[in-house]
């Protein structure tokens, strides 16, 4: 009955436990099977399949985040893809600053496109950036200062439901027409692209690709435990009391603003987290990334997983990108068909998503074998 | 501090008013309640008496007027959660307790306590705590299901883990709304028994529409009608009132 | 010299003293072009004029186009759409002479040209055509022209037509060195009440040895004209406000029915839309096939079509998915979303995923000026069709039955079922309604929009953010909303650029959805916590 948020309580759901274990797994193996393992040999893993899947687990950790506002705060934010794309606008701008004179202009200081466009002088914006650690703390920071500053205002007038939603979108939506402008100072409409190395490693050398997965991974599993620090924390069962009864809280005494501010903050720099690993593996950031559609898009991974369970989003983000994966590959044409229908399917036959639908089926058992703790972290909305 | 206070009243509304849209639902209100004392509001629907609830609580801002806790605070500027930690709790109409919450987390939530956010996050349960959750718990008759949601009880039972809740967070006055609506007798008496063990040590507010039950509270009584104070006194010298009389059943 | 003979050969030609002429003049001018020099040319261009012939305007008009062409002996030809003619009888030439070439112009011929034209017109039947012509001296500012101004002046009755002959006339004494300087401060003021860019342009290019109070005269209007100018391009970014605002509106109308009054979050409402325009675009497409006559009333087909089809589409949708949805906000938002997805993916296998080309009926294109605004014809069409639909929309909510039951639904769910009204039916018509009114807004919007699977998608944000700017569950909120939004951006527009304009207005909305999160038209009190 220990509350102490000890690593066995944080892993005290089995199936958490498994999840953080596959991902550790993933972390060493994977690499192994890459890199030490001959293309010969059926263990190998080709070099693509580590940059897809390292890409899913960056879309896992953005359904993380967006689950922990979400699925236990409900905030349904349709603008955590504007925090993924500044993370990954950091992390962008310091792989350009990388390039340094092995530009097309070969200008020591300038990226290419600052030089097409006859720039001088470096933006103040982008000063510093050539630092990794300033730049790490940006792809946090500015996701974190944007969320502060928008639910500081949003929070404090009590602007919820689908009003904070479409505020949201509206959020993603100008951020995305800035960027598209050239003199907004950050590539226009090309975004950032033709990186050549990270911290001194070449970006296109299966050695950096296989590490970046790696640290995806690791970066998942600790954004799972961080999240799920939070949601079974006494705040966590505070988050899930304003998500139930808002005006409830309130009138037990909790300022349900500060609460909302400080989940949105955490869950924008765990998508800016996110976005920052994204933005090596593909290889590009642009301004599309901003766009509405990429942001619901991600609330679908969490509803199909299910919200209100980190692992649930995190398999649903994974899940929904294969079967993309897949759809694109063999019948292009019906992925949206069928996306669409995900969305349709989804949130009139599955509403608690597939991880929530299963462990209903043993709510009982688990209520009595997990006792405390557990029902902040598989709580569904009552409805 | 005791000089700095306006009135020896544990709360004071002077002269409050709000309209939506026009419509007066609190006209020149003004009502003093002691120390230590319960009180029993009733009206007819529409009176005015949860939006005076509201106005207490800071759901709603009057247009006009004061509202004076403790001889000290403007409750009128303050919001909910600062008026719940300053000491007022409220019991809805509709039980409302978090449903996705265990029992037990239910009145966790609302121990008396910090209310902070970083407190939150690294709070860990004291012994203290633990002593006052179990009490809590035995008081309203729950200890058997702590562990279950509290969506899984009946409409009986949540009220009483609502009272829990209340108790818990140990306000100096607590504002009941209904608390029998949809009780059998049986439980309305037990109801009446458990708020005045409640009001030796709390000052307490009951809206409710169920004259018996008021009159085994045996308390003073405020009628409310059209948003203002029509009568105020015993049960039985209101109902000797003529006006109340004529509110109540002429219209 | 050369002025003097165009002077006598114009005024010949105003003063009724064509006939002179006759056709040997014009042969004999006409021989003058062959000559193969500029000045000659010129001197042909006058007395070719002057004959005063019927046939004078069709010559100088062929010399302009190049289709003048000279033989070498000396005939003049025009070569015209099915041959070769003559240029003095206008018949046909069956056997050309080999060796002919055009004859070549360079800019001073031009302006004799130009100058020829316009005196021949300035005394036209048609007004419209002496209307041109004077605006052309205007322009031109040719003073070889004074005399026929005058002359035209005189005789002119149309009050629009002696406008603008006194104005072309002031233009060119305003600039004459030799005219009184009375004269010339007079022709100043008659600038200066045409008060456009043009007037400006021409006051400015009084060179600045010109005499002091001429030249003060011409900065004091230039400086009026600046300030009316200043004001009609604010009248015209209202205009551009309130074009952009019907458009809006037509856009958010529909919404403001299904979110506003039933407060379905449907994301496919631009799809809606959507559907609208491409019905405009098949009917067009039957139309050009079988009955390109009545390709001016497409439109007219395609509005109740659009609204079947959107309307169908949208019962379909609340009967399948929005009416297991109810209560539940934010899962609606997520279903349409997806519905939305499946509708862009299905008209883009039909339709393949490029724009179509929805074409403007005859009554739509084109423009005219008001006040010195240019208004085009389809902005105006749109404005007095979103508002004739808002006004259509309002009459059904107040005066019809089916009105009444949908406000009754609204209010009180319950109630209206026990009196007797089929709430589903009243759900799934009332969403029908929205969407149909969707569909007709695609109409209108495939007139200035591409039409495009991802039509719809450009217009759903700013649809929703009307709808909560206005006050969500009123008609009225969202016109004003509409209006508001599409005027602000077009007066922010000219400082900030187009899109951080809109940036700033997403930011203003941000704002004051914050300060006022029920939007401008709120309705207060207990009933809107519930």
């Amino acid at each position: 009955m220990s509350r102490r948020p000890s690593i066995l309580t944080l892993l005290g759901d089995r199936g958490g436990a498994v999840f953080v274990g596959v991902l550790l797994a993933a972390a060493v193996v994977v690499p192994v099977l890459n890199l030490a393992v001959p293309p010969s040999s059926p263990f190998h893993v080709p070099t693509h399949t580590v940059v897809l899947v390292g890409k899913w687990l960056t879309y896992a950790l953005l359904a993380v985040a967006l689950d922990l506002v979400w699925g236990y705060c409900g905030i349904l934010s349709l603008g955590h893809g504007a925090f993924f794309a500044l993370g990954g606008y950091a992390m962008g701008m310091y792989l350009m600053r990388q390039i340094g004179p092995r530009g097309v202009y070969a200008h020591p200081v300038l990226p290419d496109f600052m030089v097409f466009l006859n720039w001088r002088e470096l933006p103040v914006a982008w000063w510093g950036f050539q630092h990794f650690p300033y730049a790490m703390l940006m792809a946090l920071a500015v996701p974190g200062l944007l969320a502060f500053c928008l639910g500081w205002f949003a929070f404090r007038s009590r602007v919820t439901g689908v009003y904070l939603s479409i505020i949201t979108q509206a959020m993603t939506y100008a951020l995305m027409l800035g960027f598209f402008r050239n003199n907004f100072g950050f590539g226009g409409n090309n975004g950032l692209t033709d990186f050549k190395d990270i911290l001194g490693f070449s970006i296109q050398a299966p050695g950096t690709r296989a590490a970046l997965f790696a640290v995806s991974a690791l970066a998942l599993a600790s954004g799972f435990l961080i999240a799920r620090a939070i949601v079974t924390s006494k705040l966590g069962k505070v988050l899930v009391a304003i998500r139930d009864a808002e005006s409830r809280t309130r009138f037990l005494g909790y300022k349900v603003e500060h609460y909302k501010l400080f989940v949105f903050v955490v869950s924008a720099m765990m998508a800016g987290l996110a976005g920052a690993l994204y933005v090596p593996q593909v290889g590009i950031i642009n301004p599309s990334e901003f766009a509405p559609a990429n942001s619901i898009e991600a609330v679908i991974w969490v509803a199909v997983g299910g919200r209100g369970t980190l692992t649930g989003a995190a398999l649903g983000a994974i899940l929904v990108n294969a079967a993309k994966s897949w759809f694109t590959g063999v019948l292009p044409e019906l992925w949206l068909f069928a996306l669409g229908a995900l969305f349709v399917l989804t949130t009139l036959f599955l509403p608690k998503g597939l991880v929530g639908t299963l462990l209903g089926f043993w709510p009982r058992r688990w209520a009595r074998s997990h006792k405390p703790g557990l029902s902040a972290s598989v709580a569904q909305p009552a409805e | 501090m005791q000089d700095l206070r306006i009135t020896p009243a544990l709360l004071y509304l002077d002269g409050v008013s709000v309209a939506f849209d026009g419509f007066k639902a609190i006209n020149n209100l003004s009502l003093t309640l002691d120390p230590g004392e319960m009180r029993a509001i009733i009206g007819p629907n529409g009176a005015g008496k949860t939006t005076m609830m509201d106005i207490i609580t800071g759901k709603t801002r009057p247009d006009e007027g004061r509202v004076i806790f403790q001889g000290a605070h403007d409750l009128t500027t303050l919001d909910e959660a600062d008026i719940a930690t300053l000491g007022i709790g409220r019991k809805f109409q509709k039980p409302t307790v978090f449903e996705s919450h265990t029992v037990e987390d239910n009145v966790l939530l609302a121990l008396k306590g910090a209310r902070g956010v970083v407190a939150n996050l690294f709070h860990t349960l004291s012994g203290a705590e633990r002593d006052r959750l179990d009490e809590i718990l035995a008081l309203v008759k729950l200890i058997e299901r702590r562990y279950e949601l509290a969506a899984h009880l009946s409409h009986g039972q949540k009220q009483w883990l609502e009272i829990g809740m209340l108790l818990a967070q140990d306000p100096a006055l607590l504002l009941v709304d209904e608390p029998v609506a949809g009780m059998t007798d049986a439980e309305t008496a037990e109801t009446a028994e458990l708020l005045r063990r409640i009001n030796a040590t709390h000052s307490v507010i009951v809206v409710e529409h169920d004259m018996a039950f008021v009159r085994d509270l045996g308390v003073k009584v405020t009628v409310l009608h059209e948003g203002s104070v029509l009568a105020e006194g015993s049960l039985d010298q209101v109902s000797a009132n003529e006006r109340v009389v004529e509110v109540y059943l002429g219209r | 010299m050369d002025r003097l003979t165009r002077l006598i050969a114009a005024l010949a030609l105003f003063l009724g003293f064509a006939g002179l002429a006759r056709a040997a003049g014009l042969e004999e001018a006409l021989a003058r072009f062959a000559v193969d020099s500029y000045g000659e040319t010129e001197a042909a261009i006058a007395e070719v004029a002057a004959t005063g012939e019927p046939r004078a305007a069709e010559i100088i008009k062929a010399l302009a186009e190049g289709r003048l062409l000279a033989a070498p002996d000396r005939r003049v030809l025009i070569r015209d759409t099915h041959g070769i003619i003559d240029a003095v009888s206008g018949r046909a030439v069956s056997a050309p002479p080999d060796g002919l070439k055009p004859v070549r112009v360079n800019n001073r011929v031009r302006r004799a040209i130009d100058s020829a034209l316009g005196g021949l017109t300035l005394l036209s039947q048609d007004p419209a055509k002496r209307l041109e012509a004077a605006q052309a001296t205007f322009k031109s500012r040719n003073a070889a022209a004074l005399p026929a101004l005058e002359t035209a002046l005189r005789r002119e009755t149309e009050a629009r037509v002696k406008r603008a002959l006194a104005e072309a006339r002031a233009a060119i004494v305003f600039l004459a060195e030799d005219q009184p300087e009375a004269d010339r401060l007079a022709a100043a003021a008659v600038i200066a009440e045409r008060g456009d860019a043009e007037a400006q342009a021409l006051l400015r290019s009084l060179p600045p040895q010109a005499p002091q109070r001429l030249r003060e005269a011409a900065e004091r209007s230039i400086a009026a004209i600046e300030n009316r100018l200043a004001l009609l391009a604010q009248v015209q970014n209202v205009f551009y406000g309130v074009s952009l605002g019907s458009v809006l509106l037509l856009a958010a109308i529909g919404l403001a029915i299904t979110f506003g009054v039933m407060g379905i979050i449907n994301m496919a409402h631009g799809e809606m839309v959507m559907l609208g325009a491409y019905t405009t675009f098949v009917v067009q497409e039957i139309i050009r096939a079988r009955a390109p006559g009545l390709f001016d009333a497409s439109l007219v087909v395609a509005l109740p079509l659009a609204f079947l089809v959107a309307g169908a589409v949208g019962v379909l949708i609340e009967r399948s998915v929005i009416r297991f949805l109810y209560g539940r906000p934010l899962e609606t938002l997520l279903a349409t979303w997806g519905v939305s997805l499946i509708l862009q993916q299905a008209v883009r296998s039909i339709f393949g995923a490029n724009n179509r080309e929805v074409g403007n009926p005859s009554f739509m294109s084109g423009s005219f000026e008001l006040f010195g605004i240019a208004l085009t014809w389809n902005r105006l069409w749109i404005v007095a069709f979103s508002l004739s639909v808002f006004v259509v929309l309002l009459v059904v909510m107040k005066f019809t039955a089916f009105g009444l039951r949908m406000r009754a639904v609204v209010q009180n769910r319950r109630m209206a079922a026990s009196m007797g009204i089929r709430t589903p039916w009243i759900d799934a018509l009332t969403f029908g309604l929205g969407s149909g009114i969707a569909g007709i807004a695609g109409v209108a919007l495939s007139q200035i929009d591409n039409v495009s699977p991802n039509l719809g998608q450009s217009y759903i944000i700013d649809s929703f953010l009307v709808v909560v700017f206005g006050g969500v569950g009123n008609l009225w909120g969202t016109l004003v909303g509409a209006m508001t939004l599409g005027i602000a951006n077009k007066i922010l527009e000219p400082f900030a650029g187009a899109v951080l304009g809109k940036i700033l207005l997403l930011v203003f909305i941000i704002l004051f959805i914050q300060k006022r999160p029920r939007g401008l038209f709120a309705l207060k009190g207990r009933a809107v916590e519930a």
